[in-house]
């Protein structure tokens, strides 16, 4: 069974992670602003973008470097021993308020500002565009480069004009005075009489079109559109459709469907709330629509199961056309076991063949077209079983770990604690699994794979394949810090290079 | 030339604020472009005005969008039609923006400046400015080429015109869903232009492309460029080619298509002429009719009349009745009241006796219905019935309806068929709605909700307007002035509002007579609310009585109300005080 071209050879041999790039790395001893804890990550479909939100509602951006040969960050550069390196290299671009926090007045409760997914949309021209969310609300931004005007050649005296713009104010405000000064001699500008009533001076011909000059560039982010009102809980996943003029939201009992330059209107494809709110034993926690078909999405819930949903049968798709769930081993049920089932993220591979799926113990990858099991299951945090009561208690067995895929499909991602994450080839014959800490030293914690022998993909579902013992860790008295997550991280499209978010500090790595 | 009365200054002021900080100034310059061309003469707007806008162009949407508008119309201000070439380069780089609306407008511009240009400019300047935009860079250039082929086609010489088709060709099948999509709503247009001969090699080619597309959103709008091409092809060839399309869409996988095609296959009828409607179309109609989504039978339902219509009476009672009625019954409200208000048109297709005999039992049982929308939607149509088979056979099941629908706990539903009371009594006759509706009438005015009674004010005007102030005077006022005399004001504030409301309805010589005196009467009201609502009522009342009443009864009765403790009533006792002052002075 073919992957999505990442069965080749060179996809069978573990890569050697290296560290690329930090932002906002933080010095020893310094506190973590809870504003500044980074809460989404986004790759745009080139990968030339980068896109982070953090719990202060803003939206930083980064762009890659490397492909325009701008001389890379010459720290980098030294700090590698080599000058080579065709890795994706970013650096900031810009950054803005997206959210703020808000007050719902009816339901008298606050709404967080934090940015819980973010995603890019189609280009239209030089200009970028992506889709931001906190809890309630949507907004639609566009990052552009505008041009820092200088207006020359008034016919009137342009004095009030000044002083009254509301970006560049500052820019234009300080043209009338050095016009001022200059007396017309520089600018030749007939109507430059500073009396009003003494205009004008030469007639129909001395009315002259302002001059407009631009040498600098400014990028300016504009909120284009808001999509409000249409979530009663929290919004927990944004996913653009391909055809490129749709959009769903999903919060933790419907799925909209939302149009993209239609604001005020959504329509409810996905209802999960029963009549009665004790009946509730499962919640969505996050949705996708799939890469190519414009008609096919799929939904996690909180049960453990992931449900396709085809679009053309019906406009409301509260009845699955495929379901996915692993049957539990009997005998092996305990009061964890349906919170650990809980599926936290959802991604589908890029061929859109298979889905990935994150709950707290594991990653499992699905075909969709085989719905008795996973395909494959990676163990990441079976180490962490005998001590699970702890982790109810100290509410971390909660905690929310996204996944991601390879742009070939042939590995996949995510994120532990002690700021670790974890690498693990999903190709066939590959026994990849490499462990990796969001810090300048990856490999630090490196553990020797192991060389248990690993079935190919689908030929026994469900089988645990490898990973499975990570005692070594806390062998070596590395006790796992439950503060220190690693929740969000995203793989570039094209490339093997992964971001990933520490708290309030993005890491870059490549291989 | 630039006219010389037109003072300068304001001029100088609005080409200044092309530039302004303030949106809504820069706005306000752009909305009168004209005005500044007008000023600078043609020759200046060419060569200055006119590559000023197209250099200025990264303004706000709202700014673009005016600038989009008021170019399509600014060939008289550039010297004529010989230089309206000089109008396509910044509509061109409207053509690109994200914005759609902008965009939309600027194809809409060009399209309206190519359709008056000369047909050598269009080839020197216009098609090269198609081929651009269609092999623009980015989307947005190539979705605006595709509005444009249609304008530029029909003047390309030959040579042209088999390059211009094959660009259509590829936009038809670019990378973009976006591209795709407008690629086939304007196909129609396109196809309008394009000779005979090619119409059923390249254009048909292009449509079957479209109609497999993977992207719902394409093939849906495809659905709609049948109809067109239909039109276009000869009969033969519409049901060779477009018929097997339009049967496919109808059983496509997704139902947005299928919700399409029961939406627009009436149109398609037409153009494939009576005989494959009756072997291909009614099928599929019908198929629509029972689909499962409920949308597509929306949709299909809410078209049955139109469709019965160029069917003939015996193929709508064979094959659409058993349809309708079984969509009377349908598990969806929006099913039944999509059907509800279409299918009182269906009576005067079937005739009398199909009406009476098939159509009648679903009239009714739509009338008992659980939903109020559908039995609302019903009644709204009466009038159609009551033309073919009497209001006598449908009377014994509308009263319950009626009277059902007006104690209903929704107040919007109450609402609505108050409005729909004033319809029934004509359609009823006097005799009907003195014995049923009446008392209704009048207990609206006591509804809980100020809509119903302000409603219920307004019908009460209505009907009298209706059934004559004699008729009134009998059945309306002395139930309505009887009220006034009620425990809550708000129900008295009611009576004020309906009494100046049928004040004018009733003559000078009732209201002096009859509805003056109550509302002299409550001026001594206890409640200040009720006063100066008196003085206002006073004040509609001062155009209809005569000057010797106003002088008699009015003004002594406001000149009390304006020593009233209570601010309010004092300041609407003075206004009408003012009103009676003026209307002297001017008489």
């Amino acid at each position: 069974m073919d992957n999505g071209g990442g069965s080749s050879e060179a996809a069978a041999q573990p890569l050697e992670w290296k560290f690329s790039q930090v932002f906002g790395e933080r010095t020893a001893g310094e506190e973590v602003q809870e504003v500044d804890i980074i809460s989404a990550i986004e790759f745009d479909k080139s990968g030339d973008h980068l896109a982070t939100g953090d719990r202060g509602g803003r939206v930083v951006l980064f762009e890659r470097t490397d492909t325009r040969d701008n001389g890379g960050q010459r720290r980098d550069l030294e700090m590698m021993d080599y000058s080579m390196s065709r890795h994706p290299e970013f650096r900031y671009k810009t950054e803005f308020q997206s959210h703020e926090p808000e007050f719902d007045y009816l339901k008298s409760l606050e709404i967080e500002e934090k940015i819980n997914k973010i995603r890019w949309c189609q280009s239209a021209n030089s200009a970028l565009y992506l889709l931001s969310t906190n809890d309630k609300t949507i907004k639609l931004w566009k990052v552009q480069e505008k041009k820092v005007k200088k207006v020359f050649d008034w016919n009137v005296h342009p004095e009030k004009a000044a002083g009254n713009g509301p970006i560049f104010g500052s820019h234009v405000s300080a043209i009338p005075k050095s016009y001022m000064a200059n007396g017309g001699c520089g600018e030749r500008n007939f109507g430059c009489a500073s009396n009003d009533s003494s205009f004008p001076p030469g007639g129909v011909s001395s009315l002259r079109l302002p001059v407009v000059t631009s040498q600098e560039t400014n990028l300016v982010a504009g909120c284009r559109r808001i999509y409000a009102h249409a979530h009663d809980y929290h919004i927990n996943s944004i996913s653009n459709n391909s055809d490129g003029e749709t959009f769903i939201s999903a919060d933790d009992l419907r799925i909209n469907l939302w149009n993209l330059e239609i604001s005020n209107q959504s329509f409810n494809i996905v209802d999960v709330k029963p009549a009665n709110m004790e009946d509730l034993t499962e919640v969505i926690t996050s949705a996708e629509f799939h890469p190519t078909h414009c008609n096919m999405l799929a939904y996690s819930s909180s049960k453990g199961s992931i449900r396709l949903i085809d679009m053309r049968q019906s406009a409301l798709c509260d009845t699955h056309s495929k379901l996915f769930e692993e049957q539990e081993a009997p005998g092996t049920r305990s009061f964890f076991t349906e919170i650990i089932a809980s599926i936290s993220d959802i991604k589908f591979a890029r061929n859109g063949r298979h889905i990935l799926s994150r709950d707290y113990m594991t990653l499992k990858l699905w075909d969709i077209n085989m719905d008795s099991g996973p395909v494959a299951t990676f163990q990441v945090h079976e180490h962490l079983r005998p001590k699970l009561c702890d982790l109810y208690e100290n509410d971390s067995i909660f905690d929310k770990f996204e996944c991601c895929l390879s742009g070939d499909g042939g590995r996949v991602a995510t994120g532990s604690y002690s700021n670790l994450f974890r690498v693990f080839g999903c190709s066939e014959g590959s026994a990849e699994s490499t462990t990796l800490e969001a810090s300048k030293n990856p490999m630090r914690r490196q553990v020797q794979t192991p060389s248990r022998p690993s079935r190919p993909l689908g030929s026994l579902s469900g089988v645990v394949r490898r990973g499975a013992d990570n005692s070594a860790l806390d062998a070596n008295g590395n006790a796992f810090d439950f503060s220190m997550k690693l929740l969000h991280l995203a793989w570039h499209p094209s490339e093997n290079s992964i971001a990933c978010a520490a708290s309030n500090s993005l890491y870059m790595y490549y291989a | 030339m630039a006219m010389v009365d037109e003072p300068l200054y304001p001029i100088a002021v609005l080409i200044d604020e092309l530039k302004n900080d303030d949106i809504q100034l820069r706005l306000n310059s752009i909305r009168r472009l004209s005005t500044i061309a007008r000023a600078l003469g043609e020759e200046r707007t060419r060569k200055e005005l006119i590559p000023f806008l197209s250099e200025n162009n990264d303004d706000d949407d709202e700014v673009l969008l005016a600038m989009a508008e008021e170019l399509g119309v600014f060939i008289p201000y550039v010297g004529g039609v010989e230089h309206a070439h000089v109008l396509l380069p910044p509509l061109e780089t409207l053509c690109t923006v994200e914005e759609t609306c902008v965009r939309d407008k600027a194809v809409e511009s060009l399209c309206r400046i190519g359709s008056q240009m000369r047909e050598s400019d269009l080839v020197d300047w216009y098609i090269p400015l198609v081929k651009r935009l269609a092999a623009g860079e980015w989307f947005t250039a190539r979705v605006s080429a595709c509005g444009l082929f249609h304008i530029a086609y029909p003047s390309a010489p030959d040579i042209l015109k088999t390059e211009l088709r094959s660009i259509y060709t590829q936009l038809c099948q670019d990378d973009m869903p976006m591209v795709r999509r407008s690629a086939a709503s304007n196909l129609g247009k396109f196809a309008a232009t394009v000779e005979p001969a090619h119409l059923k090699t390249d254009i048909m080619s292009i449509f079957e492309d479209l109609t497999q597309d993977d992207q719902d959103s394409v093939r849906l709008l495809a659905v709609e460029g049948c109809a067109a091409l239909g039109k276009l092809l000869e009969p033969q060839d519409c049901v060779a080619h477009i018929l097997p399309v339009i049967v496919n869409f109808s059983q496509d996988k997704s139902w947005r298509v299928r919700y399409m095609v029961a939406n627009q296959l009436y149109e398609l009828c037409e153009a494939v002429g009576p005989e494959p409607t009756r072997m291909d179309l009614v099928p599929a109609y019908v198929r629509l009719l029972r689909d499962n989504e409920a949308e597509v039978r929306i949709a299909a339902a809410g078209k049955v009349t139109k469709f019965c219509r160029i069917l003939n009476p015996e193929l709508a009672i064979q094959h659409i009745l058993p349809c309708v009625k079984e969509l009377s019954s349908d598990s969806s409200q929006h099913v039944r009241s999509a059907l509800a208000s279409v299918i009182m048109g269906m009576a005067p297709v079937l005739g009398k006796d199909a009406t009476i005999e098939q159509l009648l039992p679903i009239f009714l049982s739509l009338l008992k219905d659980e939903f109020p929308d559908v039995r609302l939607n019903i009644i709204s149509k009466l009038d159609q019935v009551n033309q073919v088979i009497g209001i006598d056979l449908l009377s014994q099941s509308l009263l319950p309806a009626i009277v059902e629908l007006a104690e209903d706990r929704h107040w919007r539903v109450r609402l609505a068929i108050i409005e729909y009371i004033p319809l029934l009594a004509s359609q009823l006759g006097v005799g009907f709605f003195d014995d049923k509706l009446g008392a209704l009438c009048m207990q609206w005015l006591q509804d809980k909700v100020y809509s119903i009674r302000d409603a219920a004010a307004n019908n009460l005007k209505r009907l009298a307007e209706e059934f004559g102030p004699e008729w009134a005077m009998q059945h309306i006022i002395p139930q309505v002035l009887e009220m006034i005399n009620n425990p809550h004001y708000l129900y008295r504030m009611t009576i004020l509002r309906a009494i100046s409301l049928l004040a004018p309805v009733m003559g000078s010589e009732i209201t002096c007579s009859r509805l003056l005196p109550v509302v002299i009467n409550a001026s001594k009201d206890r409640v200040p609310n009720i006063k100066f609502n008196v003085a206002k009522v006073l004040q509609s009342l001062i155009p209809i009585v005569d000057q010797s009443m106003v002088e008699k009864t009015i003004r002594p009765c406001l000149v009390e109300l304006t020593e009233d403790p209570d601010v309010d009533v004092r300041f609407f006792a003075t206004q009408a005080i003012q009103s009676i002052d003026h209307v002297m002075m001017s008489s």
